[in-house]
């Protein structure tokens, strides 16, 4: 017995399969070759404005210039550091956060109202659901120069009517106070509509045997709504928020048109302050590290929004 | 109450009598009526003269001499028939390369098996949270290099793929019965044939629902076209449209501004008017567009 012979024999046997295993995977392409060749177009752009530009997030935040005309040079962690250091990017956090809970809330609960008053179809409700559905059409920079308008002091569409009752005339777009509420009711405006839509669809999955059943027992409007209607419409509730928060951070061409984030940053968004920093400051390094921290939230969104929802068809 | 009664007629009997849906009710048609005063200013402040001065602007009563001024300035002000050609151009561009990225990919998902298909799912899953808006900055980097800073082609590129028209396409495609393929693949037919002539043909309301969402939306883009864009003349409506109410803004021309923004939504308006069911219908598969 040489020390050769066990080691040989392992070597040997190990040999064939690994080939077959080659040749099951060349066999296993061949035959995804042509879906390959389908999905190949897509998966380019997907690589390229998607993937490509998560990766290029990543490594843009790791640099930065000394000066305008500097080399770039690593490093590390230090953009994330004065992004996060940055007042002007904290407070379009803070601001982002109030926005994104003052229009998901109202706009939710208007969808919601509004679904429940136009669930039937007849020639009033038709025209109403299109009247409420009217501003989702419309680019929000349209709606914008409208509301620019409707909220000019003194003589705009809101003083015009209804400043005049009031004691002190408040100059909507132009105090920090009040400017970042003035914005939130263009994307109430804009968005409760669309929201109306989906709890339009979950209505119809309200059985009307249950209804029914439940008023035979005593049940008024309210009590069906809360008992019956709202734990129907749960997964509808669930789908919005996310779509209202998402909206929250990647809407702001308002913002760009009617205040440019100001007075003092009181209107200022995560989003648009990525925006000043790459094309106001041509600072890439700052850019991508809050564009970096963005995305790492909504991931996070994400994730729990899917484990949320996963739980609920378990539980169910 | 013959109004009330024809609006009530479905309504099961027992419940016909509650108050408190009718306050609901009373109280949407209230709110509906509030969302569309900024289009009623917009038509009223049109058609009023400038003679009328800057205190009545807001007046919401149209004026007894209505004037198409307002039009002919913003018309003359605005490059907007630049404006209109160039929106045109990047919506029809994105719409053309997606039906063909969408109906591939589509057809892989609904009728092929290959290694690696979840994964790649996935990947295109993964497109629907993480919004193109978001990567505005590192997709401009990646325009810059190609070259393509300050063109059409550069504005619409990293549209060109959709997970969302991809799911839309797969769905669309799978509920169409195999046995139609079977009977095209024993004559012969190639894949693309296939495609070409059974599937792409029976799907044409998905194509319509997918084309409704996806030139809205692109109409409506704004940061994205106003980072590529530098050249005036290549600007899309919502930009040429900011940047006009900036102008107009300083001079106080709230009619001119309300007739530029008439004619920038005009569009979208008519046409949703006119297919109303299938725009809503559309709007309700989007969810994440």
């Amino acid at each position: 017995m040489s020390l050769a012979e066990p080691a040989a024999l392992p070597v040997a046997a190990a040999v064939p399969p690994r080939l077959h295993i080659v040749a099951r995977f060349s066999a296993r392409f061949k035959v995804s070759l042509p879906a390959y060749l389908l999905l190949l177009p897509s998966l380019v752009f997907l690589a390229l404005f998607t993937y490509g530009a998560m990766g290029r997030v990543l490594i843009d935040a790791l640099y930065q210039r000394a000066t305008p005309k500097a080399p770039l040079r690593f490093v590390g962690l230090d953009n994330i550091a004065a992004v996060l250091t940055d007042p002007a990017f904290t407070g379009a956090v803070v601001n982002n956060l109030i926005y994104a809970v003052g229009t998901a809330i109202p706009s939710i609960g208007l969808a919601l109202l509004f679904a429940l008053a136009l669930a039937r179809t007849n020639f009033v409700t038709s025209a109403l659901r299109a009247a409420l559905f009217l501003p989702v059409l419309i680019p929000m920079v349209a709606a914008s120069a409208l509301f620019l308008f409707i909220f000019l002091p003194n003589v705009g569409l809101l003083d015009y009517y209804i400043g005049r009752l009031l004691p002190v005339v408040p100059n909507w777009l132009g105090d920090p106070d009040i400017a970042l509420y003035a914005i939130m009711i263009i994307t109430i405006w804009k968005n409760a509509g669309y929201y109306m839509l989906f709890f339009l669809a979950g209505l119809q999955s309200v059985p009307e045997d249950v209804m029914e059943a439940a008023h035979l027992d005593g049940a008024g409007p309210l009590m069906r709504l809360r008992y019956i209607i709202l734990p129907e419409l749960k997964p509808t509730f669930l789908f919005v928020t996310v779509i209202a928060i998402l909206n929250a951070v990647t809407q702001v061409d308002h913002v760009f048109v009617m205040t440019k984030g100001g007075p003092s940053n009181a209107t200022n968004l995560v989003l648009f302050y990525i925006y000043q920093q790459a094309v106001e400051h041509y600072d890439i390094g700052k850019a991508s590290a809050a564009t970096l921290l963005t995305l790492a939230a909504l991931m996070a969104l994400t994730a729990l929004s899917f484990r949320t929802m996963a739980n609920r068809e378990g539980g169910a | 109450m013959k109004l009330i009664d024809a609006l009530y007629k479905d309504v099961p009997l027992a419940t016909r009598n509650e108050i408190t849906p009718k306050l609901g009710f009373a109280l949407t048609i209230l709110l509906a009526l509030a969302w569309l005063i900024p289009f009623l200013w917009m038509g009223v402040a049109t058609l009023r003269p400038a003679s009328d001065g800057i205190n009545l602007m807001a007046e919401l009563m149209p004026s007894l001499k209505p004037t198409l001024d307002n039009i002919r300035d913003a018309w003359e002000i605005g490059d907007f028939p630049r404006y209109f050609l160039n929106t045109t151009i990047i919506c029809t561009g994105i719409l053309l390369v997606q039906f063909v990225t969408i109906t591939l990919a589509g057809f892989a998902f609904a009728r092929l098996e290959f290694a690696g298909k979840s994964l790649i799912f996935y990947l295109f899953l993964m497109q629907l949270m993480l919004v193109p808006v978001l990567l505005i900055v590192p997709n401009l980097r990646i325009i810059a290099q190609f070259g393509l800073y300050d063109t059409l082609a550069g504005v619409m590129m990293p549209f060109f793929a959709s997970a969302f028209g991809t799911f839309l396409m797969r769905q669309a495609f799978e509920a169409i019965p195999t046995e139609l393929e079977d009977a095209a693949l024993i004559d012969g037919a190639s894949l693309f044939q296939r495609i070409r002539h059974i599937y792409v043909p029976l799907s044409i309301p998905s194509f319509s629902a997918f084309a409704i969402i996806s030139v809205t939306s692109h109409w409506n883009d704004f940061l994205w076209p106003l980072m590529v864009i530098n050249s005036p003349d290549k600007r899309p409506l919502t930009v040429g449209l900011s940047v006009f109410t900036a102008t107009a803004e300083g001079t106080q021309a709230w009619g001119t501004i309300a007739a530029g923004t008439l004619m920038v939504i005009a569009p979208l308006l008519i046409t949703f008017l006119v297919f109303q069911k299938r725009f809503i219908s559309s709007f309700v598969t989007s969810g994440i567009k």
